[in-house]
C-alpha cells in the first residue's frame, strides 16, 4: 500500500514535469506545478512517516515490468528508505511552498519548471530502488535534472563553466558506482539488491568501499572531489540550490549507507578508518573555504561540504565499531550521522531559502556589497538567525544535538582495538571541534555582514521584505530546528529501526525519560535535555528582563553611535567579510591556502591609494584537477592523429587489436 | 519532599553564583591592586557598578536593531544557566543531567555568538574589529576546551562534571601526565575565554588590542549591567570548573544534609579566594602579548589537549 503510493506520487511528478514543458508560458504555471509539487510532497511525507514509524522491518516490495526485459524494475521500502524519503519530501515540501512566492519572480519560468518535479521524483526514485540497474538509471535522471536546474540561467557568467564542471564530476562518480555494483553482483550478475545481499561477500569488497565513496562522496561533496559543489550549488534558482545541498547530497549519503551498510557484507575496520578520515578533513577545509567565501550561496554551498564530513565522520565510526562487534557504539555513531543528516536538511533548507530572499530582495549575493538588512527584512533575518544558530551546533537547536552524539561516538573509540585507529580517532576528533567552532565563526561574519550594521549600497538600503510564501516555508523550517533541538529524543526514538535493521543494535527508547532528556548509553555517562536547557534560558532571561524593567530603569534614547567618539558616517568603515575572516586567515589559511598578502603602498608624497592583494590557493584544485586536465588534453592531442589514417592502417589496427585481446583471453584461462 | 528539597538546592546553587561572581571579580581587582601597592578599590565596588548601571537609562545608537537589545539578556541568560549546571559547592544537583561537560562548553559558544553579533550590529568599526577578534580567539579556544574536555571524559568514563569530581576523588585516577596536560590546557583556555591577560585585558580601553571591551563599546545602562554581569559569572564558571575537577575535595554531594551543604560551601569560597589569588599573580607578573601571538598561545593549548587525548587512546589497554 504505502509503496503504491509513493510510487503514485512520484509519476504525478512526473506527470507535472511533463505538462509544465507545454504550458510553461501560461501565467499559473508557476501556482500549479509547484501547488502540485507541494501536495505529492505533503502525501509522500506523510506515507513515508508512517511508514517509518509503522512498518516492520522487511518492508514492502514491488516489480514494475519496465527496464530491462529480464530484470524488470524492483523498488522497495524499507526502514533505511522511509527515513531517507522523509528528508526528500519534507525537503521538497517546503521548496515547493518556497516556490510558489519565489518562483514569481523567476525570468525564464520555462527552464525551471518542467525539471523542478522531475528531480523531486528522481531524488524518490533513487531511495526506492531496489535493483542496481534502476538505482544507476534514476541516479543519473537526478544527476541531469539537477543539472538542467543549475543551467537554467546559463547567459549569468561562470554558470555555463560551472554546470560542464557538474556533468563531468556526476559522470565520473556514476561510472564509479557503475563499477561498484558490478563487483558486487559478481560473475553471475545478480542485480537485484536481494541477490546481492544473499550472494557472497565480493571478493574485492575493499574495492567496492573505495568506488562508492569515490561515486557517493562526488555527489555529497567529500574533499577532494567537492569542487563542483560551491560552483553549481549556489548557481541554480534558490530553491532548487536548497533542494541540492539539503536533499541531494543526503540522497548521496543513502547510496553510500545503501551500497556499505547493507550490501556489502560485514565491514573490515580499515574501512571505517579511511571513510571517517575523509569526514574529519572534509569538514575542517570545508568551513576554511567557507569562511574565506564573501558570495552568501556559495559560502552556505562550502557548509553543505563541511556538514556531510561530520556525517561521514559518524558513518566511519558506525563501520569500524560494526568491524569490531560493538553493535551498541555502531548504533549510536550510525544515528548521530542520520540524525545529522535530518538535521543539515532542515537548517540548510532554511539558509538557502534566507538566501534566496536577500538576493530577490537586493539582487546580490555578494556579502559585501549587503548590510543592514535585520530593518528591512526582520522576518528574513530572524529566520537566518535562528539557521545560523543551528548549523553553528548551538543550544539549544537542533545541530548541537546530532553534534553532540558524534562527540559521544568518538569517546567511545579508545575501545577499539587498532592502533591506527587509536591515533586516528583523536585528530578526527579534534577536526570535528575545530570545525564546530570555526562554524559559528563563519556564520557570524555571515548573518553580520549581511543582516547587520549599516547598507553598503543603495540597493541593500532599498530592500523590502520577502513574500508570505517563502516566509511562511522559512517558518516551518525554524520551527522544525527548535522541536528536533529540545524534543530530539522522539526523532531518535523514529530512528532505532534504522540503525536496528543496518547495525544490528538501536540506542535506548528514549521517550520516557524525565524532561525528555537524551542518554546514549547510560545516565551517568553521558546525557542532555535540550527542554530544560531551553526553559532554564528562557526562565532566565525573562526573569532578568523583569527584574531589571520593573525595579531598575527602563529609560532608552536614541542618539549617534559612540565608537570612542569617532563615529564615521561613511558605511565603507565598516568590517566586511573580507576583514572579519582575516585573523582566521591569519591563523590557518597561510598553512591550508598557501595565502600570501601583498601591500603596495604609495611612495612617500605620492596620494594615491595604499592597496592590499590577498592570494589563496586551492590546493585540491592546483594538486589533482589541474594536472589531470593537462593530461586528458595532452593524451586527446595525441590520440588526434589515429582519427586521420588511411583504410590500411585501420585494417592493421583492428587485427592487432584482435591478436592483443586472444593472447589476453588465453593467458587468463 | 526530597524533590523538593533538591529544587530549594539547585536554586540556591543558581542563586549562589549569581551572588559571588561580582565579589569574585572585585576580590581579584583588589588583590592585582595590592600587589601595585595601590589602596584598589573596595570588595563590592562590582555590585554598585551594576546597581548604577542598571539605574541609568540606555543610549542606543540610531541604527541598533532589535538583535542589538534582546542580545544582553540572552548573552546574560545562557552565561547563569552554565554557570549554575557546574557544580559549586555539591554535586549531583537535580537538574546536572540536563547538560554535561560539552553542552555547557556549547552554551558558553551561544553567548559569545549572540555578543559577537551585537558587536557588528551597529556598524562602527570597532564593534567589527572585536567581533572578528573574539571568533578568531574562541575558533582556537573552543577545541582546546573540547580536547580537555574529552581527556577528563575517557578518564572518568563520562561527559557528566558530577560523575567526573567523583571519579577523581575515586582511587582509580592518580596523578597521571594527561591530567597535568589537561589541567594546563584549562588553565590557558580560560584565561583566553575570560579576557584577562596575556589575552587581552580586562580594565582596558581605548587600545587598539582590546577585544572583549571593543564589542560592548556600544553598550549602556542596564544592557551593558547584564552583559558585565555574564562576564562575571564566567569568570566564576571556569574557576568552578577547574576546582571541581582538579580540586574536588570537600564537594557536598546532593542529598548529604544541610551541615554537608554548609561546609561545602565554606570549603568553595576558600576555592575560589586561591584561584582568584593565583590569577592576580599571574597577570601581575606578565605581559600582554600582540594579538596575533594569542594563536601561538591557544594552539599550544589546543596541542596540549589533544596530546593528552591521545595519551589515553594510546595508553588504554583493552
Amino acid at each position: 500500500m504505502a509503496l503504491q503510493g509513493l510510487l503514485w506520487c512520484i509519476a504525478t511528478l512526473l506527470g507535472t514535469g511533463v505538462a509544465a514543458i507545454a504550458m510553461a508560458r501560461h501565467r499559473s504555471a508557476t501556482t500549479l506545478v509547484y501547488g502540485v509539487a507541494l501536495c505529492a510532497c505533503m502525501i509522500a511525507l506523510a506515507i513515508a512517516g508512517w511508514s517509518l514509524l509503522a512498518l516492520d522491518s522487511p518492508g514492502e516490495a514491488l516489480t514494475l515490468p519496465v527496464g530491462l526485459p529480464w530484470l524488470g524494475a524492483h523498488f522497495r521500502i524499507d526502514a533505511l528508505a522511509a527515513f531517507f524519503l522523509v528528508v526528500v519530501n519534507l525537503g521538497g515540501a517546503t521548496a515547493s511552498l518556497y516556490g510558489l512566492g519565489y518562483g514569481r519572480h523567476e525570468e525564464t519560468p520555462g527552464r525551471v519548471l518542467p525539471f523542478y518535479p522531475a528531480f523531486l521524483a528522481g531524488m524518490n526514485l533513487v531511495v526506492l530502488a531496489d535493483d542496481a540497474f534502476t538505482f544507476l538509471f534514476t541516479w543519473e535522471f537526478m544527476s541531469l535534472s539537477s543539472w538542467a536546474l543549475v543551467m537554467a540561467h546559463h547567459r549569468r557568467p561562470g554558470n555555463a563553466a560551472a554546470g560542464y564542471l557538474y556533468l563531468l564530476m556526476a559522470s565520473f562518480g556514476t561510472l564509479a558506482l557503475l563499477l561498484a555494483f558490478g563487483l558486487l553482483a559478481g560473475p553471475a550478475g545478480g542485480y537485484a539488491f536481494d541477490a546481492i545481499r544473499s550472494a557472497p561477500t565480493a571478493s574485492l569488497a575493499g574495492v567496492v568501499l573505495v568506488l562508492a565513496l569515490v561515486g557517493a562522496g562526488s555527489k555529497a561533496g567529500l574533499v577532494p572531489l567537492h569542487v563542483w559543489l560551491p560552483l553549481a550549488h549556489p548557481a541554480a534558482p534558490s530553491h532548487v540550490s536548497a533542494l541540492m545541498s539539503g536533499v541531494m547530497t543526503k540522497v548521496a549519503v543513502y547510496g553510500f549507507v545503501r551500497i556499505v551498510f547493507d550490501l556489502l557484507g560485514p565491514p573490515v575496520w580499515w574501512w571505517g578508518g579511511l571513510v571517517a578520515l575523509l569526514g574529519g578533513v572534509t569538514a575542517f577545509m570545508g568551513v576554511l573555504y567557507a569562511l574565506m567565501e564573501h558570495d552568501l550561496k556559495r559560502l552556505l554551498a562550502y557548509h553543505t561540504v563541511e556538514n556531510i564530513g561530520i556525517i561521514f565522520i559518524g558513518l566511519g565510526l558506525a563501520a569500524a565499531f560494526e568491524a569490531n562487534e560493538m553493535p551498541g557504539a555502531a548504533a549510536l555513531g550510525l544515528t548521530a550521522a542520520l540524525f545529522h543528516v535530518f538535521n543539515h536538511s532542515v537548517f540548510k533548507s532554511l539558509l538557502f531559502f534566507g538566501a534566496g530572499a536577500v538576493l530577490t530582495a537586493t539582487g546580490e549575493r555578494d556579502m559585501e556589497r549587503l548590510g543592514g538588512l535585520i530593518h528591512r527584512m526582520p522576518f528574513t533575518a530572524f529566520a537566518f538567525l535562528i539557521g545560523s544558530a543551528a548549523i553553528s551546533a548551538l543550544p539549544p537547536f537542533n545541530g548541537f544535538v546530532s553534534e553532540w552524539l558524534t562527540f559521544q561516538a568518538i569517546l567511545l573509540s579508545p575501545a577499539l582495538p587498532q592502533w591506527l585507529l587509536k591515533f586516528l580517532v583523536p585528530a578526527i576528533g579534534a577536526l570535528l571541534a575545530l570545525s564546530a567552532a570555526l562554524a559559528a565563526a563563519c556564520f557570524v561574519k555571515a548573518f553580520g555582514v549581511s543582516f547587520l550594521g549599516r547598507p553598503r549600497t543603495e540597493v541593500a538600503r532599498d530592500a523590502a521584505e520577502t513574500d508570505r510564501w517563502s516566509l511562511a516555508s522559512m517558518f516551518v523550517l525554524v520551527a522544525l530546528c527548535l522541536l528536533a533541538g529540545i524534543l530530539p529524543g522522539y526523532f531518535i526514538d523514529a530512528l532505532a529501526p534504522v540503525s536496528q535493521a543496518l547495525a544490528g543494535a538501536h540506542l535506548p527508547r528514549q521517550e520516557q525519560l524525565d524532561w525528555l532528556t537524551i542518554v546514549p548509553i547510560a545516565q551517568s555517562r553521558s546525557s542532555y535535555s535540550g527542554l530544560l536547557l531551553f526553559l532554564f534560558i528562557a526562565l532566565a532571561a525573562g526573569v532578568g528582563a523583569e527584574v531589571i524593567h520593573r525595579w531598575a530603569s527602563a529609560a532608552t534614547r536614541r542618539s549617534a553611535p559612540w565608537d570612542c567618539g569617532f563615529p564615521d558616517a561613511s558605511p565603507v568603515t565598516q568590517y566586511t567579510a573580507g576583514s572579519f575572516s582575516q585573523p582566521i586567515r591569519r591563523v590557518f589559511g597561510s598553512v591550508v591556502f598557501r595565502a600570501r598578502e601583498e601591500v603596495h603602498m604609495p611612495p612617500p608624497g605620492d596620494v594615491s591609494a595604499a592597496r592590499m592583494h590577498v592570494r589563496l590557493h586551492d590546493v585540491p584544485w592546483d594538486v589533482l584537477y589541474v594536472p589531470t586536465a593537462k593530461l586528458v588534453s595532452f593524451a586527446a592531442e595525441r590520440l588526434n592523429k589515429v582519427q586521420f589514417l588511411t583504410i590500411r592502417a585501420y585494417l592493421t589496427l583492428v587485427f592487432g587489436a584482435l591478436v592483443v585481446l586472444l593472447i589476453v583471453l588465453a593467458v587468463w584461462q | 519532599m526530597a524533590i523538593a528539597l533538591e529544587l530549594v538546592v539547585q536554586l540556591g546553587q543558581m542563586l549562589v553564583v549569581l551572588a559571588l561572581a561580582p565579589l569574585l571579580t572585585g576580590y581579584v581587582r583588589k588583590v592585582k591592586a595590592r600587589l601595585l601597592r595601590r589602596q584598589g578599590p573596595p570588595l563590592l565596588q562590582p555590585y554598585r557598578d551594576l546597581l548604577r548601571l542598571v539605574r541609568k537609562e540606555v543610549v542606543l545608537a540610531q541604527n541598533a536593531s532589535w538583535l542589538f537589545r534582546v542580545a544582553p539578556y540572552l548573552i546574560f541568560a545562557t552565561t547563569w544557566v552554565a554557570a549554575a549546571l557546574v557544580p559549586t559547592f555539591a554535586t549531583g544537583l537535580i537538574f546536572s543531567h540536563a547538560a554535561d561537560m560539552i553542552a555547557i562548553v556549547a552554551l558558553l559558544g551561544s553567548a559569545r555568538f549572540m555578543l559577537a553579533l551585537a558587536g557588528l550590529d551597529v556598524g562602527t568599526s570597532f564593534g567589527g574589529i572585536g567581533s572578528s577578534r573574539e571568533m578568531m580567539i574562541a575558533s582556537l579556544a573552543e577545541p582546546a576546551m573540547l580536547m580537555v574536555v574529552f581527556t577528563l571524559s575517557l578518564l572518568a568514563g563520562s561527559t557528566q562534571l558530577s560523575s567526573i569530581a567523583a571519579s577523581m576523588q575515586g582511587p582509580g585516577v592518580g596523578l597521571r601526565v594527561s591530567l597535568a596536560l589537561a589541567l594546563v590546557g584549562l588553565i590557558m583556555v580560560a584565561i583566553a575565554e575570560n579576557a584577562r591577560i596575556p589575552v587581552d585585558n580586562p580594565a582596558t580601553h581605548l587600545e587598539l588590542t582590546m577585544v572583549h571591551e571593543a564589542m560592548i563599546l556600544e553598550y549602556s545602562g542596564r544592557h551593558l549591567a547584564l552583559i558585565e554581569a555574564a562576564s562575571h559569572l564566567k569568570l566564576l564558571l571556569y574557576i568552578s570548573i577547574i576546582a571541581c575537577v582538579f580540586v574536588p575535595w570537600g564537594t557536598a554531594v546532593s542529598g548529604q544534609g544541610l551541615g554537608a551543604y554548609v561546609a561545602g560551601l565554606g570549603i568553595y569560597a576558600a576555592k575560589l579566594a586561591a584561584a582568584g589569588f593565583m590569577l592576580a599573580v599571574f597577570e601581575t607578573v606578565i605581559a600582554k602579548m600582540r594579538v596575533f601571538r594569542v594563536s601561538d598561545f591557544l594552539g599550544a593549548a589546543l596541542m596540549l589537549g589533544f596530546l593528552a587525548t591521545l595519551l589515553l587512546f594510546v595508553s588504554r589497554v583493552t
